[in-house]
């Protein structure tokens, strides 16, 4: 019997001596894509430093990182982020759709409710060995490539759906040529990660592949942390403008009663100083004087948009990443 | 180890083929098991013992482990208490579905941990089965600590069990009735004759469920939503450094993990000397 | 030792002397039982059965459709193959690794029996992470590997290679005892028949251990194809190349798609139980004829 009492004495201290689970106030939650994992460590820092001085009390800003469709559902699932910064405005539109987000979430925050943008360029090793300069160079036969898989990560949609908008481009719209050329393009990837950092870590760390193609942002990050003499960045001729899209969680919030800090964190992504952390930080934004001041460290580029090409996410999603769909289809054919 | 005793009696007489093969076995385990535990110190020290012990410092680190510990604290007595009820009744009683239920007992053994976790989450995830009545009620399970313990706990599960049963029935029912028809009662018997006799495969099964609880990571991975610092087990919190751009740091957490599964072992070997051939 | 022996199997002799209704004397049955049932029914059955009416809402031909998609035939073809390999190469290195560990005695023979479960105690994302840094293009084994033209990390090689490591106890510890109790006897009289020792070896050894390698095998298959934190970092998850179907599982799930989730973890589910029953099978079956003589 008195074993049976030390086990039990031994749960309930264990639950007794819980870090707050059940959150105190003075916390919140972003949920937001795999990538942006530094960018958040210094907005946060910034934005707890701000609020401390506006208001004297504390707030601990706590990050979960993953594919942007993964947090989606987590969320979805009962994960209590109480705003989410995504990679994807479908993402949030499944939120919207199932009544987390407000219906216009696009209208409460400038820009379309989305702060900074990015796009998809390429990483290569020190001195370009392969000559790599635009799209048409990734089908060769000697060059392979590093991508996160484009069913779970929002960075590699945008990536896939760069090069598709290049090979529509490059051949006027002859869907065989344009299939084929995707098709090489998917041929050429060395290992498919479950996220952009995954393939950034492949890329990098285990040195596979030739040509990393991952968001404008991870390639500066990536040659901040690991030396800019070991990579280059190449921005091709044209490439898809990724918005990154941020709501709050009204549901969360709502119940948490954190709506007001929550709205008040987003807005400060769009302060001089939130946007300062951003361009830092290798985004592209869109305060007229901080992207002046910054206008050195972004090389210009011919962005298109998913509406533009592909007629908005609802029609690509369904036509391009749904089961056997389009993206399946070009897989399977290799 | 009852080993011993047959040691070299079956033995090839020759001396160059017995090396050979156990060269040969020496050589394939310092490959396959020796070299992936020394590249876990390797790559945790590769810059230095004080970046290591700096990364283990980090608060969200610091978590993950706390984290760990507290999922073990309690699943192993759950998974312990489990173990001897489901031992006690499988190996000292003859009923109709035994075989079944053993199977069900055993098949979280080979189920994988992916299979559990998608499991759970259809029934606790908030469009689950339960996932109305948890949200109604304000109760957290999913992406949480509880979904995490129960998780871990199905992964888990039989691991104690498995240990006692080949023992109890071994040892068969002869103490017990003994102890019985003597007027002990229930719990007399069980803390005074089988706990003794079953205390060192008992003990053993504790440590190696705890070795499993503590490594958990497919089915945590799907139920934990990645809280840094809040429901990131250690394991998870190794995979998110080494996509932190910090090989280092995720390869000193891992190697905690290592030192933990050396102690592990270490137990289990004190514990077959301890227990001598039983 | 725990780790191989499976369920209710006494190594060393099944306590024969139980007959029918003999253990009411004993106390606790309903204690006992009841406990098990409870927890068998809300940790074990009740997750299980919800995957199965998940995956049983899609209907019929919605599930074969998504359980035979090209692309979960061919992470069916990937991790079956893997496992298949993996399995391979333990066996022969298991078995070599019980027979060194009964019949021989070396220094370090202590030592080498407590590795053997490493790799069971070892979590298994730790092994991935251990064995991909050592087989990546700049590993230790990696480079010279990549300078005779064998690549392993990111190959289905790499996949049986992870597999391998974390199952290789369960074939071990599966035929440790039933080797134990193997002593030399027949094989002394298989000698003084004028048997070689080839002939002792295959004519007389093996035949005996036969069913609880098998036995060992089954169950290091199923932990094979079950096997995710150790493959999902080594292998490339290339789909329809690299990509195993715990992974495809996961990936569907992260898609929304929870139906097609549960009809593939059903198959893995299907599997795993079969594989058990197979294995629970051929270790009572070795157990009957291991003392035979």
């Amino acid at each position: 019997m008195r074993r049976l009492s030390v086990v039990t004495a031994a749960v309930l201290f264990a639950l007794g001596g819980l870090p707050a689970f059940a959150e105190a106030p003075g916390t919140i939650l972003n949920a937001s894509y795999d990538v942006s994992r530094e960018l958040f460590v210094a907005i946060d820092k910034a934005y707890a430093q701000k609020y401390a001085e506006d208001t004297g009390k504390t707030l601990e800003i706590k990050q979960s990182h993953a594919g942007s469709s993964k947090q989606a559902r987590s969320i979805l699932e009962g994960l209590e982020a109480d705003v989410v910064t995504f990679n994807q405005a479908t993402d949030i539109q499944v939120l919207a759709d199932k009544g987390f987000v407000a219906a216009d979430w696009t209208a409460k925050f400038p820009n379309n409710a989305s702060p900074y943008y990015s796009l998809p360029v390429f990483l290569v090793r020190a001195g370009n060995p392969k000559g790599i300069k635009d799209w048409n160079d990734l089908v060769r036969d000697d060059v392979k490539l590093v991508f996160p898989n484009p069913k779970t990560s929002g960075n590699a949609r945008y990536t896939y759906l760069a090069a598709t908008a290049y090979a529509r481009e490059a051949f006027g719209n002859d869907e065989a040529k344009v299939n084929d050329f995707v098709k090489k393009f998917l041929a050429n990837v060395a290992v498919f990660d479950t996220g952009g950092r995954a393939a950034t870590t492949t890329f990098v760390e285990r040195e596979i592949g030739d040509v990393l193609i991952t968001f404008e942002t991870e390639t500066t990050g990536i040659r901040k942390e690991f030396g800019a003499d070991k990579f280059d960045t190449v921005v091709p001729s044209v490439s898809l403008l990724a918005d990154f899209p941020v709501a709050v969680v009204d549901k969360v919030a709502e119940k948490r009663g954190s709506k007001e800090i929550a709205t008040d964190y987003l807005n400060f992504l769009y302060s001089p100083e939130g946007q300062t952390i951003l361009a830092e930080n290798g985004n592209r934004v869109r305060d007229k004087a901080v992207a002046e001041t910054f206008a050195t460290s972004f090389k210009p580029v011919r962005l298109v948009t998913v509406e533009d090409v592909f007629g908005g996410w609802p029609a690509v999603n369904k036509a391009y990443f749904g089961s056997d769909g389009l993206l399946d289809q070009q897989l399977a054919g290799q | 180890m009852s080993a011993a005793s047959h040691l070299s009696r079956g033995a090839p007489r020759s001396g160059w083929s017995r090396f050979l093969l156990i060269g040969l076995v020496l050589l394939a385990t310092a490959f396959v098991i020796g070299a992936p535990v020394a590249a876990v110190f390797v790559q945790a020290l590769s810059q230095g013992l004080g970046f290591a012990l700096q990364s283990l410092a980090d608060p969200d680190t610091r978590a993950a482990i706390w984290l760990s510990v507290i999922v073990a604290v309690v699943v192993v007595p759950i998974n312990t208490v489990f173990g001897i009820a489901a031992a006690w009744a499988i190996a000292k009683f003859r009923f109709p579905g035994r075989k079944l239920l053993l199977a069900i007992v055993e098949l979280p053994f080979s189920v994988s941990p992916i299979v559990a976790g998608i499991s759970y989450l259809f029934v606790y995830g908030g469009q689950g089965l339960f996932g109305p009545f948890l949200e109604a009620h304000d109760l957290k399970i999913m992406f949480a600590l509880p979904g995490i313990i129960l998780a871990t706990t199905f992964v888990t599960a039989p691991f104690v069990a498995r240990e006692l049963l080949p023992l109890m029935q071994l040892q068969g029912n002869g103490d017990e009735e003994v102890a019985a028809t003597l007027g002990a009662h229930g719990w007399q018997t069980f803390f005074r004759v089988t706990l003794p006799n079953i205390r060192w495969g008992l003990l053993y099964g504790v440590v190696l469920c705890n070795a499993r609880v503590l490594g958990e990571f497919g089915a945590v991975s799907i139920v934990s939503g990645n809280i840094r610092g809040e429901t990131n087990t250690l394991p998870l919190h190794v995979e998110l450094l080494y996509h932190d751009y910090n090989a280092a740091g995720a390869f000193a957490a891992a190697a905690v993990l290592t030192l933990v599964a050396l102690v592990t072992l270490f137990v289990k070997t004190i514990l077959e000397r301890v227990t001598g051939s039983a | 030792m725990s780790v191989g022996g499976v369920g209710a199997l006494p190594r060393r002799r099944p306590s024969r002397t139980k007959g029918k209704g003999q253990g009411r004397v004993v106390p606790g049955f309903r204690l006992s039982l009841g406990l098990t049932l409870l927890y068998a029914a809300l940790i074990i059955c009740l997750p299980l059965a919800t995957l199965i009416v998940v995956g049983a809402r899609l209907g019929p031909a919605d599930y074969w459709a998504v359980v035979s998609s090209p692309r979960a035939v061919a992470s069916y073809r990937v991790t079956l193959g893997a496992a298949a390999l993996a399995t391979l190469f333990n066996t022969l290195y298991g078995f070599a690794l019980a027979w060194v560990l009964v019949r021989h005695d070396f220094p370090g023979r202590r030592v080498l029996d407590a590795i053997v479960d490493l790799p069971f105690a070892l979590p298994t994302a730790v092994a991935g992470v251990a064995l991909t840094a050592i087989f990546a293009k700049n590993g230790w084994f990696g480079e010279p590997l990549a300078a005779l033209g064998i690549k392993v990390a990111y190959t289905p090689i790499g996949i049986a290679l992870a597999m391998a490591f974390t199952s290789l106890p369960f074939i071990v510890r599966t035929l440790q005892p039933v080797m134990e109790e193997l002593d030399g006897e027949i094989e002394e009289a298989a000698r003084t028949l004028g048997a070689g020792n080839v002939t002792i070896f295959f004519r007389v050894v093996l035949p005996i251990l036969v069913p609880a390698l098998l036995a060992g095998v089954s169950l290091a298959f199923a932990r094979c194809l079950g096997e995710f934190g150790a493959v999902i970092f080594i292998a490339g998850n290339q789909p329809y190349n690299t990509e195993i179907t715990a992974l495809l599982a996961f990936i569907r799930i992260e898609e929304y798609d929870y139906p097609a989730a549960a009809a593939i973890a059903t198959v893995m589910l299907a599997t795993a139980f079969v594989l058990l029953v197979v294995t629970n099978a051929l270790q009572a079956y070795a157990r009957r004829h291991e003392l035979a003589p």
